[in-house]
């Protein structure tokens, strides 16, 4: 699964009525070689679930950009490889789209295990990738520009909303999460806020599951037991991937309401809630940068985009999509302004250039290689869309390095 | 005389204006934001105007609208009515009015208040519940007045600790008393939090609170140990699920089948056509998951019979290259999948009476889903072990895989009782399938995070033996769910495979080893 022509026969197989632009159609192009464009998603595995729409939006993207003349008047080519949801195959895969196939730029990775491990090699061989997914900071990488959320873009908003009054006054929080990397720093660094706010070490619960864990009753019941210690109680939850369904079904059949203890989601989107029955989820909560319920021009123009590209009025889009959106956008503009798609000339170009995202703000990357971003919390609705209730009243500088965690809390770049 | 007269004539048919009045006022303020919805909700609640239920209860059921002008409109099943005044509406244009969870709670404090005398039982039942959640020394007279008249014994207990919890916040230290001495004299653990909650405000009477709360966690251990006890049951259900069908082609015809998860996975699947080929069949619909039963044997034991004939029978003896056979086979039916498919979960619902929590005596709380697969586990079992002990097919098998030659001999055609276990086990495996769609992902992954732990039980039980199975998957459900509050899901994981691995170490055939010819063979 690594030629292109083997791709498009993959897209027009599973029914996505549009596939590549393919030379013959569309605007002329000019004599030069096409632009590579890497995506380095896991379309096999336990990620599959939420990694497959990134593949489809980036390809989409592809479609729209050689549909406006290309790049430079040159074609873009998108090269797909599948590293399966196996974090040093991730790695290997790297190598073969930098050196193999000599692409321009990269679009992957969700888990930060994954990215981790690509990130010697887009160092070593000096390529770009742009990394969609909100992620626990702690990182900065000039050979990755990070499109999603910062800890102080999503988790930290979003335990600040469930303390104050309109989030219930939370003062017990239970933090629940798959056991990696993301979850355990995010949650340290949440650990060093809420002690900040006066909340007590005995007053928070961690627990850590497996990748895939199906089996909800003990720590439900647990957390249960955990919020009848007389102080209303909150769940944050960095539970990824598909152990998501039977922890939300488990908190379902065990009567676990919203108004009673209300739970914050920071990587269940509205791909996530596709597989589940939402009405007993009514009013739990997740928080992201973009939900696709919002109301602005830009989301319609995605929305359409979308819908046009993958045919099925059925697919949802997500806070992921949006940056993969954003970020293909900005690298797109950045490569027109340097004039050239050479590593070094287009990350100079990328700082500053600015973006109207699909949520409904302007946003700008940064010299850090994070974007600014609003923070929303949505609830889930019956429909198994979200309902934004909170939403911050512009874009958040992202603080990548934070200042919970002493020993990096220092290394700010200019 | 006469002016005195007009005078109250005027205050007689002001007053019940003013009461609408108030009702009317209240009422606009759901359609405004979150906090002045809450406050209006308090309020509907505290005037007590029984027209107010439809608007709060069609909030909070996302059926209430707001028309351009401000007016707010209720749809109902077949149209919609304006929410002040009951008269049919226009709903045209009208957006629905959003809530958060803090107009949630308000809403259901309110809906609470007016319901303790609803004529119907459930409703009153859930008002005592919810006043019970939201005490406030208002509620005092108004429990007081229900219980007066209330018969159900079952909603008079629920009314008594809401008033006892309600009583808590009053100002009267001898009513703070009983209401402590009633929660303490529950098994409650919403009566325990909120003792514990009332520690705070009472510091006078920290002593009464304390033995309360003492109490209370005394009736309750038992029935935690009880929920702990189920839930290892539970887990161990699902094991023996998984490893029933493993139990059959692994244990008892020695083929290491590691795409026995694809199988599973299969019937899972076939829960899902099932479902929605019966979806909008209205006599068919409620009866989906017991069709899929036998469905899901039927695919996934067809899978096995191709499966067996086309390339497991060629490789009899020759273990290793069956392990690599059936790893490839099983990630091509995966694949398989989720092209046909796609990555993302199907949705499998499940029915009314798999969902939501039962009360077991005692009040042991079990979740419905999760005692249905432990009921269902235990019969599908017996029914095996008959299949296999009672019927001519399972003494024809036990012949094969004991002594094949001698089985030859007597007339039994091996290579057709072969493909017919293979399939039998695989068919199972699809029936595990079913049941898995209840509490897992319906997903192409969904049988690669079963195979280790079916291996883990069947080897664990002693190879050979259903009775092994069964006791090896009880015994690590137990086990794993017993650790799981000490050591963490991770950790309690890892401890019963390090467990296992010991034990495998000291003896080698399980707990229930095979005897004689055939554990050489």
């Amino acid at each position: 699964m690594t030629d292109v022509t083997r791709i498009s026969r993959r897209a027009a197989l599973m029914g996505f009525g549009a596939t590549l632009a393919a030379p013959a159609i569309g605007p002329a192009f000019g004599q030069g070689a096409p632009i590579k464009v890497g995506v380095l998603h896991s379309l096999s595995g336990t990620m599959a679930i939420s990694e497959t729409a990134l593949r489809d939006t980036v390809l989409m993207m592809v479609n729209w950009i050689n549909g406006r003349g290309g790049l430079l008047g040159r074609r873009v080519e998108a090269v797909v490889v599948d590293p399966a949801s196996n974090w040093p195959l991730f790695a290997e895969k790297a190598r073969e789209l930098l050196q193999v196939h000599r692409v321009d730029v990269t679009f992957g990775c969700w888990t930060s295990v994954s990215r981790k491990s690509v990130l010697p090699v887009f160092e070593e061989l000096n390529g770009m990738l742009f990394y969609p997914v909100q992620y626990e900071g702690e990182e900065e990488s000039r050979n990755i520009f990070y499109t999603g959320a910062a800890p102080n873009q999503q988790a930290i908003p979003a335990v600040e909303y469930l303390m104050s009054a309109d989030g219930g006054g939370a003062r017990r929080i239970a933090l629940l999460g798959t056991d990696y990397v993301y979850p355990r720093t995010t949650n340290r660094i949440l650990r060093a806020f809420l002690n900040s706010k006066g909340i007590a070490d005995a007053d928070i619960l961690e627990e850590y599951t497996p990748f895939g864990h199906s089996d909800w009753q003990g720590i439900v019941a647990r957390v249960k037991r955990f919020a009848g210690e007389g102080k209303k109680t909150a769940i944050v939850s960095t539970i990824n991937g598909d152990a998501n369904v039977p922890f939300y079904r488990e908190l379902g059949n065990q009567g676990i309401k919203a108004e009673d203890i209300p739970s914050v989601a920071f990587s269940v989107g509205e791909e996530e809630l596709a597989g589940i029955d939402t009405r007993p989820l009514v009013g739990h909560l997740a928080a992201w940068n973009y939900f696709m319920s919002v109301q602005s021009p830009a989301n319609t123009e995605f929305l359409n985009l979308w819908r046009a590209y993958i045919n099925n009025p059925r697919r949802v889009t997500n806070d992921p999509m949006e940056a993969t959106y954003v970020g293909f956008k900005m690298w797109a503009q950045a490569v027109a302004a340097a004039g050239t798609t050479g590593v070094d000339a287009v990350r100079t170009a990328m700082y500053g250039q600015k973006v109207d995202a699909p949520s409904g703000f302007t946003l700008e990357m940064h010299r850090n290689h994070h974007l600014s971003k609003p923070v929303m919390i949505g609830e889930v609705q019956a429909d198994g869309q979200f309902n934004t209730v909170w939403k911050t009243p512009g874009p958040i500088v992202a603080e990548n390095w934070s200042p919970f965690i002493p020993e990096n809390a220092n290394r700010r770049r200019g | 005389m006469a002016r005195l007269l007009a005078i109250l004539l005027m205050l007689a048919l002001a007053l019940p204006a003013r009461a609408q009045d108030a009702f009317i006022d209240a009422l606009a303020g759901l359609g405004g934001g979150f906090g002045a919805q809450a406050e209006a909700a308090d309020r509907l609640g505290t005037l007590g105007d029984p027209r107010a239920i439809a608007p709060m209860r069609a909030l909070s059921d996302g059926r209430l609208l707001r028309r351009a002008d401000g007016t707010l409109i209720i749809r109902t099943d077949g149209g919609a009515i304006e929410a002040a005044t009951g008269a049919p509406a226009d709903a045209t244009g009208a957006e629905t009015v959003r809530i958060n969870n803090r107009v949630r709670v308000a809403l259901r404090g309110a809906l609470g208040k007016l319901q303790l005398v609803s004529p119907d039982a459930g409703e009153r039942l859930a008002a005592a519940e919810a006043v019970f959640r939201s005490p406030s020394a208002e509620n005092v007279p108004l429990l007081d007045a229900a219980l007066a008249r209330e018969t159900q014994p079952r909603i008079r207990e629920r009314m008594e600790l809401a008033l006892a919890a309600s009583r808590l916040v009053a100002t009267d230290a001898a009513q703070k008393r009983a209401g402590i001495a009633t929660l303490g004299a529950s098994s409650s653990p919403e009566a325990r939090a909120i003792l514990l909650e009332a520690r705070a405000q009472n510091a006078d009477l920290l002593a009464e609170i304390e033995a309360a709360v003492a109490a209370i966690d005394r009736r309750l251990a038992v029935r935690r140990a009880a929920e702990t006890f189920f839930q290892g049951l539970s887990l161990g259900s699902v094991l023996l699920l998984a490893a029933l069908g493993l139990a059959v082609t692994f244990g008892v015809m020695g083929v290491i089948n590691m795409a026995h998860g694809e199988f599973v996975m299969l019937g899972a699947y076939t829960t899902f056509l099932v479902q929605q080929a019966l979806r909008d069949i209205p006599g068919l619909a409620p009866f989906a998951l017991p069709l899929s039963i036998p469905a899901a044997f039927l695919v996934a034991g067809l899978g096995g019979l191709l499966m067996e004939r086309g390339l497991i029978r060629h490789l009899y003896g020759r273990p290793l290259e069956t392990l690599l056979l059936t790893f490839g086979v099983g990630m091509m039916i995966q694949q398989a999948v989720r092209l046909a498919f796609g990555a993302q979960n199907r949705e499998v619902t499940s029915p009314p009476w798999m969902q939501g929590t039962l009360l077991l005596p005692f009040d042991i709380p079990v979740t419905a889903n999760r005692l249905w697969i432990l009921l269902f586990s235990l019969a599908f079992f017996v029914l095996i072990v008959a299949a296999i002990r009672f019927t001519r097919f399972g003494l024809e098998m036990r012949a094969v895989t004991q002594r094949r030659p001698i089985a030859a001999a007597m007339g039994i055609r091996t290579g057709r009782v072969d493909a017919l276990t293979f399939a039998f086990g695989s068919g199972i495996a699809g029936i595990a399938g079913v049941a898995l769609s209840q509490i897992d992902n319906v997903s192409p992954n969904l049988g690669t995070g079963y195979i280790i732990d079916s291996f883990l039980v069947v080897v664990f039980g002693g190879v050979g033996s259903l009775a092994g199975t069964l006791i090896a998957s009880f015994g690590l459900g137990l086990i794993n769910k017993v650790l799981e509050p000490w050591a963490g899901a991770v950790l309690a994981k890892v401890f019963v495979l390090v467990a296992v691995m010991v034990f495998i170490q000291r003896r080698p055939r399980g707990l229930f080893p095979q005897k004689g010819r055939a554990a050489e063979a």
